[in-house]
């Protein structure tokens, strides 16, 4: 790894002089368009102080404010600049306020250096520890805080002093030890690119010398990891194709293939100009194993798994990305690497003030908000804690149906719980349990508004199964709510457990061997999809009972829609809350037409 | 290992994990291949990335009739050469409509031959990634552009519903009808670019580099005549001048810019001061504050 390339996130708004401060260092590094200095020497800003002929810096890089006054999206942008030593520094650009936390974080998460400012006639303010904590949070390697303004505080040492006590107490609880303190003016250029002449008590580095200062950590004796992003294959050849992400992999070494641990050596390191002998950190390689053993996308080669995990329960941090709050107990599909699965949260231990690092308990995250949760997926996934291997410890989740990302996620570490757990095989299973009593387990989900007729079809059909000699059971949710699910209500989030209880017994009533006929709303299409998904192929029959809404309200037969219509029932599906039709039901049956026609309907599809 | 080429082997390591990423997670990708250099280094960076085995996508060019004959000419050159499949796109009901830069307007033609023409290729195929060579320098929207970036049904952008993407772990994930755009060489600059064609040796078209060409002047712009369908004005007699093109696209909207680079060294020479060449074509129109306030509301720099 060269570390060629230095990533800044900058945090600050305009009114801690962020904007002059980086069009600063982009023209003193000359990495400006003299035709675009010579603008900014002569457009001015309402009520701007600058004199005539000198340059508003502010004017090059104000992209995003300008925007937001705007109300353009408001978006992270990255710009390229060459740094005087001639590395390449890649600032990614993302406004301070506390609403933009999450772009802050999309920011962060790929910074080496985190550069914080502080306005020297403010002193540490809210936003300031916000800032800090954002970039300890996300693994930044290096922190730059600029004591801007000083200009305007006569360059007094006692200022800065007293700030940068302020600050040293503000940083004392972050995970990140490499800190640097500089006062600076990016107006008068005092520390900017110069050192300056108008502070000699200060002797250390100015703002570029601290960029350029920083190295990349490369630990030469890092074991070697490399997650498997494809296969490839040509003729009479077959390979594994990835980026190294860490330490590197040598012609004739051996690795493990993980999580599977098999070992194979390495035979040859192939790229387009040549054979190689070593493969460095950041290098995209395709590595010839020998023997060709079995190996897919997402596997990790590693030199060693001794340091490797891979678990299905672990506590994360995750900051909620999304306008639509976070839904405890709702499948999300995890994304690590190339590994995706669906995963969930099943508990969240707190959320974090991002102002203070204060712990507030909560039962969900909106958006912008951090959590310390405790995650379960569905398969397991490799991982290392994010701030020893940002790359091994990261993971974003996506929202089922709409594919959107919603949550990003940072490892903690794995809970024990998954280990120490593990299923237990039986000798007589769900095919010979079904088989004695001569049918085939199933699960009948029936799903529709309340008063489209779910209840009434579900008694109905069990009657007849049962005269059929079938053996049965119904879940009805209004029943279940009296007692395996008393403790909960009708929020969405109770509604995705409630929908995860019910499915979680009907599966166990399947493996009994039992027709099971749950009669529930269940008015979201991805807690559906979560509770078809814990199925077998064939076993989970998803019936729609489409009932207009006029003919449920005219039935109303537990006087919900007239409750409702006073005002009594905030979450009612249907009138305060939206009923979501399934998007591919295995059946649809029409709510008004004759009950016996109904369950013919079912039983057909179910025979 | 020198500075630039260490930030090239970075840049171009990022750029063959986006490619592999693509080919991993999408049913059936396409690379946009408009001739240009920016494409063509990204061709150059696919091969890397699938070595051995071939390009594992198609070509996509749409063709909007008015390129330079040149073009055409390398791009069957580079397809050959390269062994890809190239689709050639033409929107028949614009030849039809004779929709052209001078009579429909030059927004209208634009749309008309290309935006609808590259969605119509899109859907004809059904592509659901199509690999673009655009850059975050180029331009301040593009600075905020994703890698992977999604576009709704009917290939509109909705900037307002981007998925964040954070590290490197992109979301490629599709909802029903939606597709995905694809920039693997985001990060790079264009200096990078023409420093990575001179180390990597890489073939891009002739247009680039200085010759003698016959051209008229439009205003400030100098505009080729690459053939008689160019409506000449009364009297008026392309000359030849040494030029060259700074970016490709059709022969009437495409200026060129006078130059005596003729080798590619001489390029990125010249790519290296281009603060200075463009600022004097600029200054002309731009020391005006007028525009350049137009310009900073419409989103210059």
């Amino acid at each position: 790894m060269s570390g060629a390339i230095v990533r800044l996130l900058t945090c600050g708004s305009v009114d801690d002089g962020k904007s002059t401060l980086i069009g600063r260092l982009l023209v003193e590094t000359d990495s400006v368009p003299h035709d675009t200095i010579g603008a900014a020497k002569k457009i001015r800003r309402s009520g701007s102080t600058i004199a005539a002929g000198e340059i508003d810096f502010s004017l090059l890089t104000d992209g995003l404010e300008a925007e937001r006054e705007q109300g353009i999206t408001i978006d992270v942008a990255y710009r390229s600049m060459k740094l005087l030593d001639g590395k390449r520094l890649i600032i990614s650009d993302a406004p301070g306020h506390e609403q933009y936390t999450r772009n802050m974080v999309v920011a962060a998460s790929r910074a080496d250096i985190g550069l914080v400012l502080v306005d020297a006639m403010k002193g540490v303010r809210t936003q300031t520890l916000r800032h800090l904590t954002i970039c300890s949070l996300m693994g930044v390697s290096r922190i730059i805080i600029a004591i801007n303004k000083l200009d305007a505080m006569e360059y007094r040492q006692e200022v800065f002093d007293s700030i940068s006590k302020d600050v040293q107490r503000a940083v004392e609880r972050l995970e990140v030890k490499d800190i640097h303190i500089i006062p600076m003016s990016a107006l008068a250029g005092d520390n900017v690119v110069y050192k300056s002449t108008n502070m000699p008590w200060y002797t250390s580095q100015s703002l570029l010398e601290a960029i350029q200062g920083w190295e990349k950590p490369v630990d030469k004796s890092a074991n070697g990891m490399m997650r498997i992003q494809m296969i490839a294959r040509a003729e009479n050849f077959r390979g594994v194709s990835g980026t190294v992400r860490r330490g590197s992999f040598s012609k004739g070494d051996e690795i493990t293939i993980f999580p599977s641990n098999k070992k194979a050596t390495i035979s040859s390191i192939v790229t387009f100009e040549n054979q190689i002998e070593t493969a460095n950190t950041e290098e995209a390689v395709t590595l010839v194993l020998e023997p060709e053993v079995d190996a897919t996308r997402g596997d990790v080669i590693a030199q060693s798994a001794d340091d490797l995990t891979a678990a299905d329960r672990f506590a994360a941090h995750v900051v909620w990305l999304n306008e639509e709050d976070l839904i405890h107990s709702r499948s999300y599909l995890m994304m690590s690497g190339p590994t995706t699965t669906p995963a969930m949260i099943t508990k969240i231990r707190h959320k974090i003030d991002v102002n203070t690092g204060e712990h507030l308990s909560t039962d969900t995250l909106k958006m912008n908000e951090i959590g310390d949760v405790e995650i379960a997926s569905d398969i397991p996934i490799v991982m290392r804690p994010y701030l020893d291997d940002r790359e091994f410890g990261n993971f974003i989740f996506v929202d089922r149906l709409t594919l959107k990302t919603v949550g990003a996620g940072m490892i903690k570490h794995a809970l024990r719980r998954s280990s120490n757990v593990t299923h237990q095989n039986y000798e007589v299973d769900k095919l010979q349990r079904s088989a004695q009593k001569n049918q085939k387990a199933k699960v009948i989900w029936l799903t529709g508004l309340s008063g489209s007729g779910k209840s009434t079809i579900a008694n109905a059909l069990e009657k007849r199964l049962f005269a059929q000699g079938m053996h049965s059971y119904v879940l009805d949710g209004d029943n279940l709510r009296m007692g395996l699910n008393m403790d909960l209500g009708f929020t969405s989030t109770d509604r995705a457990e409630n929908v995860r209880r019910v499915s979680e017994v009907a599966k166990l009533m399947v493996d009994a061997g039992l027709i099971v006929i749950s009669a529930l709303v269940s008015p979201f299409e991805v807690d559906r999809q979560r509770a078809k998904s814990i199925f077998e192929d064939g076993e989970f029959i998803e019936v729609f009972v489409d009932t207009p809404v006029d003919v449920c309200r005219a039935r109303d037969p537990k006087g919900l829609y007239k409750k409702s219509a006073a005002g009594q029932i905030p979450n009612f599906t249907g009138v305060g809350q939206d009923y979501e039709p399934p998007l591919s039901p295995t059946l649809v049956v029409d709510g008004t037409a004759p009950i016996d026609e109904i369950v013919e309907k079912i039983l057909r599809e179910l025979l | 290992m020198n500075k630039i080429a260490a930030i090239l082997k970075e840049l171009e390591a990022e750029s063959i994990e986006i490619f592999r990423e693509t080919a991993a997670s999408f049913k059936k990708p396409v690379i946009m291949y408009s001739i240009g250099k920016d494409s063509t280094v990204m061709l150059h960076i696919a091969r890397k990335a699938f070595y051995p085995a071939p390009i594992p996508f198609p070509l996509l060019h749409i063709d909007t009739t008015w390129q330079f004959k040149e073009m055409i000419t390398f791009r069957d050159e580079i397809v050959k050469e390269t062994k890809s499949q190239l689709i050639a796109h033409i929107n028949q009901a614009g030849v039809r409509d004779n929709i052209n830069p001078f009579d429909a307007g030059i927004s209208e033609y634009t749309r008309v031959m290309n935006t609808v023409a590259l969605r119509e290729a899109l859907d004809l195929y059904g592509f659901d990634a199509a690999l673009g060579g655009s850059r975050r320098d180029e331009e301040k929207s593009r600075a905020k552009e994703r890698i992977f970036s999604v576009r709704d049904p009917g290939h509109r952008w909705n900037p307002r519903e981007q998925r964040p993407e954070l590290w490197r772990t992109y979301n490629t994930r599709l909802a029903p009808e939606q597709t995905m755009r694809v920039f693997p060489i985001n990060d790079w600059t264009e200096a990078d670019i023409w420093h990575y064609i001179l180390q990597e040796n890489i073939k891009v078209s002739s247009l680039y580099l200085a010759k003698d060409r016959p051209v008229v002047k439009r205003g400030d712009q100098l505009i080729m005549v690459e053939d008689d369908r160019y409506p000449l004005l009364e009297g008026e007699k392309p000359t030849m001048q040494r030029v060259r093109f700074r970016t490709l696209g059709c022969y009437p909207l495409t200026a060129a810019v006078e130059s005596n680079a003729s080798t590619i060294e001489e390029v990125v020479e010249e790519v290296l001061n281009v603060k200075l060449s463009e600022r004097a074509t600029r200054l002309i129109d731009g020391e005006n504050e007028d525009s350049m306030e137009k310009k900073k509301t419409e989103g210059y720099f």
